[in-house]
């Protein structure tokens, strides 16, 4: 591990942080070859053909295009060859993943990180999760842009207002890390921070049900969904002609202009927050918008419960 | 060299600055080469200012704890060190005048194409400057140099918009001072003066222009809409109310992106200069550097999304702008290679405006292979918003830019003065400025790689031996920065009188009087040579306009 | 750019004409680059709120807007014959069609100033005084205001226009124009088509939406 070797390399405590912190190493070191070749060359000559030397010079030679196409081959390449290791392994980092154990809902908010878990759990400025299992994260803004990074995992996402943003992540070592925000955010910015404990299953089911959650997530939302009335048109029984929300997450729908899209957890919000821009095919245009009525807490709590009505998505 | 050397026969014609010496020949003037000097003075004027700012954050960041300043005066500071830093320093800091002075007299015209928009300019400059300072002193504004939405417009506390409105103004300046040169550049160019025999500086002042003209109307728009919004409240970018505040960093980007060429572009133009007059040497591959200079000023409009790889942009997007981004670092090695292999069979001379030229060389090398780590799509998920950015810009900015804009200044200041300034605190400055900076900024590369943010002004207490090696090497760049303010203005009153052609080089703005008159040239002057024909044997050189002179005695021999 | 005096850095008349021309030119770049960025952004979102803006457009007033566009390219038609004129000597002409070129421009601005009026009433001012009609969410807000910045630039930008053609026109009844010099004409007269052309765009932005269709 780098870390042991030497004094500025960060903790190191998940498989993206490997991942990353491999490439990067590579590509320290070829930079490092390069500048000292281009040091080296610069110091060679500097020394060879300062004025007073009696180095041999000739009359320049004009042409010189065979040396540079050289080099801009050599160095197109090379860049190249880092671009592709780069771009596989974010694709590979920033894909939402197909399985996952466990999901956590992120608010982000001036200044401070709210952490909800499908169990009901929450926390604020800390995160809790288990060992060696993989995380998708669903990030929400309630007010301006912040990042939610860990250095130790090397990984960072922005989170956005007005969208959900997904990524996942898989610790591999317990102990607990930092929690940073990296995007300026205001006055308490640098107060934005928080701790990610990460710990052994058993561990991480003790300390699930030490925080006495009485209603999961899923729960939580349902109760939401009452209460705004939603149920009035979207329930089963309901007379209204409103889409049915059973195994609607992960579905793909049919839009009245004729697009079609999958129904993840940007699409559901947009529905409940701008219905008008996306509406299903063969539905009237009843559905209000809830823009300014529900906080990103709120909309989470509803987005676990539509997605509790699909087999499959409640973990 | 005598004056029949430079084509005057008889009396020196009267410089440009003895022309007259009322206050409003100067404030009302029409010449270009005055005018630079009023862009000089307006320019050292906020670097100083944008410069205190930057002491005053690495002096808050001694402290892991932060205490010296409240965080509202601390986000104010680095609001303001990047707003007049960027917008009225570094963007303006090489074209405006070094650009201003040079460009007619490289060109081999008598002023640029419309002398009273240059005047224009400077108004709109410095007006728009004095305005940002007043309302950072009376308040001040605490969104970043990036105006990011939607913080800017409905979260921030400050004059958010009385700062959107100064650099709005400011982009006049900049697309009236872009317009004459690309103009001038295509209409005002001395009989024989063909475009594959403009010096490089030439070549690197028309692609900063052309950057200019296309990059910043599209911040001007910008930053009106958001001032608009945050006036009126509007939606544009508010995602409460519709809007995509996304859409706001692509468009800014859009502009500040091109923004960093339009700093570094002038920059490798001025060394090029320097490195091929003090290696007595032409410039390796010279149409290979222009192209290189365009090619970089027309790539470098479609890299802009590589700011926003961690801000939810489509994985698509995210590929397509790194690798337009690597591709875009190969024009820029080019160059590296190309100022390398000029100093291959020549003759050195390490004056100060060398010294400060192969430093940039270094600090700009560093800075770009740490930017190839940054394009890198992995890389950029850990360090983005980190010290490793801060640190990799300024290499690019600070170490580059700033670098070669005081070696440019010491190399042509004879001709802007007529005056040689004290070579050996010079060369003592170059190295001063070299170390400090290194110093400065190679802890913070760690630092981001660390993990820290940044603006923060407050940080975990075990990075503090990191902050601190940074902020001791911030001093030592102070100093190298302050230096030459006090001898170069020592040598306009004391400083030894310089000929025409101090260093022999090959440039037309050699080949009139230190300083020149109103005139440029006492005849229109008619170029048969290439640039830079510079004899690496014996140190010989032949002008532009095919007259051939031995090496003049300069160098270690003048100190 | 007013003077006929040959200015110290050119050699010839000639050349200080053209290189008026293509400081001109090289402006409209930037200008196209200044108006490209709100028309793109405004793309932007009509491509992701499609049916929103057929809406908000369809309370636009597409008669005060074909109007307008008559109004601005006869005008462009009056200055190009005004080049042509000085061109020609015919200095009464060239006086003349400077004053229809610039009559246009203001009859451009009356229309655009009863349009503004109409909207008002329309309540169709975002923020200050906006109510959604059956059907319409925010979105709608964001191409009221599109419209505004996108309209009202322009009239700024004709404004402009208005007072050089004025100018131009008591410098032409002062017989400062000849076939010999005639550059102010020339580049006064491209801004002039240029401003022009930036209402189609905006026409095309504007106006038609939400009519076409069944």
């Amino acid at each position: 591990m780098p870390h042991v070797w030497l004094p500025f390399w960060p903790k190191n405590a998940a498989h993206s942080a490997s991942l990353i912190d491999r490439i990067d190493i590579g590509e320290f070191c070829l930079v490092l070859l390069i500048l000292c070749f281009v040091f080296g060359m610069m110091l060679v000559f500097c020394m060879k053909y300062r004025r007073g030397s009696r180095a041999p010079r000739h009359l320049p030679n004009p042409k010189s295009w065979h040396w540079e196409i050289g080099w801009t081959g050599a160095t197109l390449v090379a860049f190249l060859v880092l671009f592709v290791i780069g771009a596989k392994a974010y694709l590979y980092l920033y894909k939402p993943p197909a399985n996952y154990q466990l999901e956590l809902y992120v608010v982000g908010k001036q200044w401070m990180w709210k952490i909800q878990h499908p169990g009901g759990q929450r926390e604020i400025d800390a995160v809790h999760i288990p060992v060696n299992r993989v995380i998708k994260v669903i990030l929400a803004s309630q007010d301006v842009i912040h990042s939610f990074y860990i250095p130790a995992f090397r990984l960072k996402h922005d989170v956005v207002p007005g969208q959900f943003e997904t990524f996942w992540f898989e610790a591999d070592r317990t102990g607990s890390y930092s929690l940073e925000c990296s995007e300026f955010c205001g006055v308490e910015h640098a107060h934005m921070i928080g701790t990610v404990t990460v710990m052994s299953d058993s561990g991480y089911a003790r300390w699930l049900e030490d925080q006495g959650a009485t209603e999961s997530l899923a729960q939580q939302g349902f109760a939401l969904f009452r209460s705004y009335g939603c149920s009035g048109c979207h329930d089963p029984a309901s007379t209204v002609h409103a889409p049915s929300l059973d195994g609607l997450f992960g579905s793909v729908v049919h839009l009245s202009d004729g697009r079609s899209m999958i129904a993840d957890e940007r699409y559901i919000r947009d529905c409940i927050l701008l219905p008008a821009t996306q509406r299903v095919a063969g539905y009237p245009p009843v559905m209000p918008s809830f823009q300014g009525q529900l906080s990103e807490e709120d909309l989470v709590r509803i987005l676990a419960y539509v997605k509790s009505l699909s087999a499959g998505h409640s973990p | 060299m005598s004056a029949v050397d430079i084509g005057m026969a008889g009396a020196v014609p009267r410089s440009y600055l003895g022309e007259e010496h009322t206050l409003s020949s100067w404030l009302f003037t029409r010449d270009h080469k005055r005018i630079a000097i009023l862009f000089f003075i307006s320019i050292t004027f906020f670097f100083f200012i944008g410069g205190f700012a930057a002491a005053l954050i690495r002096l808050q960041l001694l402290n892991p704890a932060g205490t010296l300043f409240q965080p509202e005066v601390y986000n104010r500071l680095f609001t303001m060190h990047g707003i007049v830093m960027v917008w009225f320093f570094l963007i303006p800091s090489i074209p405006a005048t070094l650009g201003n002075f040079l460009l007619p007299l490289q060109i081999g015209a008598r002023d640029l194409a419309f002398p009273r928009l240059n005047l224009f300019s400077w108004y709109l400059f410095t007006f728009s400057g004095l305005w940002a300072i007043y309302f950072i002193f009376i308040g001040g504004n605490d969104t970043g140099w990036t105006f990011y939405e939607p913080y800017s417009s409905n979260f921030a506390n400050g004059h958010v918009i009385a700062a959107a409105v100064a650099v709005f103004i400011n982009g006049f300046s900049t697309i009236a001072t872009a317009l004459n040169f690309v103009v001038s550049t295509h209409r005002l160019r001395a009989p024989g003066m063909t475009w594959f025999r403009l010096p490089l500086f030439v070549w690197a002042i028309y692609a900063t222009s052309i950057v200019m003209l296309l990059a910043t109307p599209v911040l001007a728009m910008t930053l009106a809409l958001v001032a608009i919004e945050r006036f009126w409240g509007v939606g544009i970018f508010n995602p409460v109310l519709g809007g995509d505040p996304i859409l706001f960093q692509h468009m800014f980007w859009f502009y500040s992106h091109p923004a960093v060429y339009i700093m570094i572009l002038p920059a490798m133009g001025v060394v090029s200069e320097l490195i091929s007059c003090f290696a007595r040497c032409p410039i390796f591959g010279y149409k290979g550097m222009c192209y290189a200079l365009i090619s970089i000023a027309i790539i470098g409009f479609f890299v802009w999304g590589h700011h926003m790889f961690t801000a939810g942009i489509s994985l698509t997007s995210a590929v397509f702008f790194s690798l337009m981004s690597f591709i875009v670092a190969v024009p820029s090695a080019i160059k590296v290679f190309n100022w390398t292999a000029t100093l291959h069979n020549s003759r050195i001379t390490f004056d100060a405006p060398m010294l400060y030229a192969l430093g940039f060389v270094g600090l700009f090398t560093i800075g770009g292979l740490t930017g190839l780590i940054l394009a890198t799509l992995s890389a950029d998920i850990h360090l983005q918003d980190t010290y490793f950015v801060i640190a990799h810009f300024h290499f690019i900015m600070v170490g580059g830019t700033v670098s070669a804009y005081f070696g440019g200044l010491h190399y042509w200041w004879p001709k802007i003065t007529g005056k040689r300034y004290p070579e050996m605190w010079a060369r003592y400055a170059a190295i001063l400025t070299f170390v400090g900076f290194n110093f400065t900024f190679l802890p913070q590369f760690i630092l981001g790689y660390l993990g820290m943010p940044r603006r923060y002004y407050t940080y975990a207490p075990d990075l503090q031996t990191w902050n601190v090696l940074s902020s001791a090497g911030a001093s030592i760049l102070a100093v190298a920065y302050v230096l030459p303010l006090i001898y170069l203005t020592w040598s306009i009153f004391h400083g030894e009188r310089a000929g025409s052609n101090p260093w022999g080089a090959t440039g037309l703005e050699w080949r009139t009087s230190s300083p020149p008159p109103k005139q440029n040239f006492p005849r229109t002057p008619v170029v048969t040579e290439m640039p830079y024909r510079y004899d690496p044997r014996n140190g010989s050189y032949t002008t532009q306009d095919g007259v051939h002179f031995a090496e003049p005695a300069f160098g270690e021999a003048s100190v | 750019m007013f003077s006929g005096r040959l200015q110290e850095q050119y050699t010839d008349s000639s050349q200080q004409s053209e290189t008026a021309q293509l400081g001109m030119w090289v402006f409209i770049a930037t200008e196209v680059m200044f108006f490209g960025a709100l028309i793109f952004s405004y793309m932007i979102y009509r491509v992701a709120y499609p049916e929103q803006f057929r809406l908000a457009g369809h309370d636009s007033f597409i008669l005060l807007g074909s109007i307008n566009q008559a109004l601005l390219i006869t005008s462009s038609l009056s200055m190009v014959l005004a080049v042509r004129a000085a061109k020609a000597d015919q200095q009464r002409a060239l006086v003349l069609l400077l004053a229809v070129t610039a009559a246009l421009g203001l009859a451009f601005l009356g229309v655009k100033g009863y349009e503004y009026a109409q909207d008002v009433a329309a309540h169709s001012v975002p923020v200050v005084d906006y109510i959604f009609k059956p059907g319409e969410h925010r979105p709608t807000e964001i191409f009221w205001c599109f419209y505004f910045i996108a309209t009202g630039l322009h009239a700024i930008h004709l404004t402009v226009g208005i007072a050089l053609v004025l100018i131009l026109m008591v410098r032409a009844a002062q017989g400062a124009f000849s076939a010999d010099y005639d550059a102010p004409l020339e580049v006064i007269g491209l801004y002039w088509s240029f401003v022009d052309c930036v209402w189609f765009f905006l026409f095309a932005c504007i106006y038609p939406l939400g009519r076409a269709g069944p």
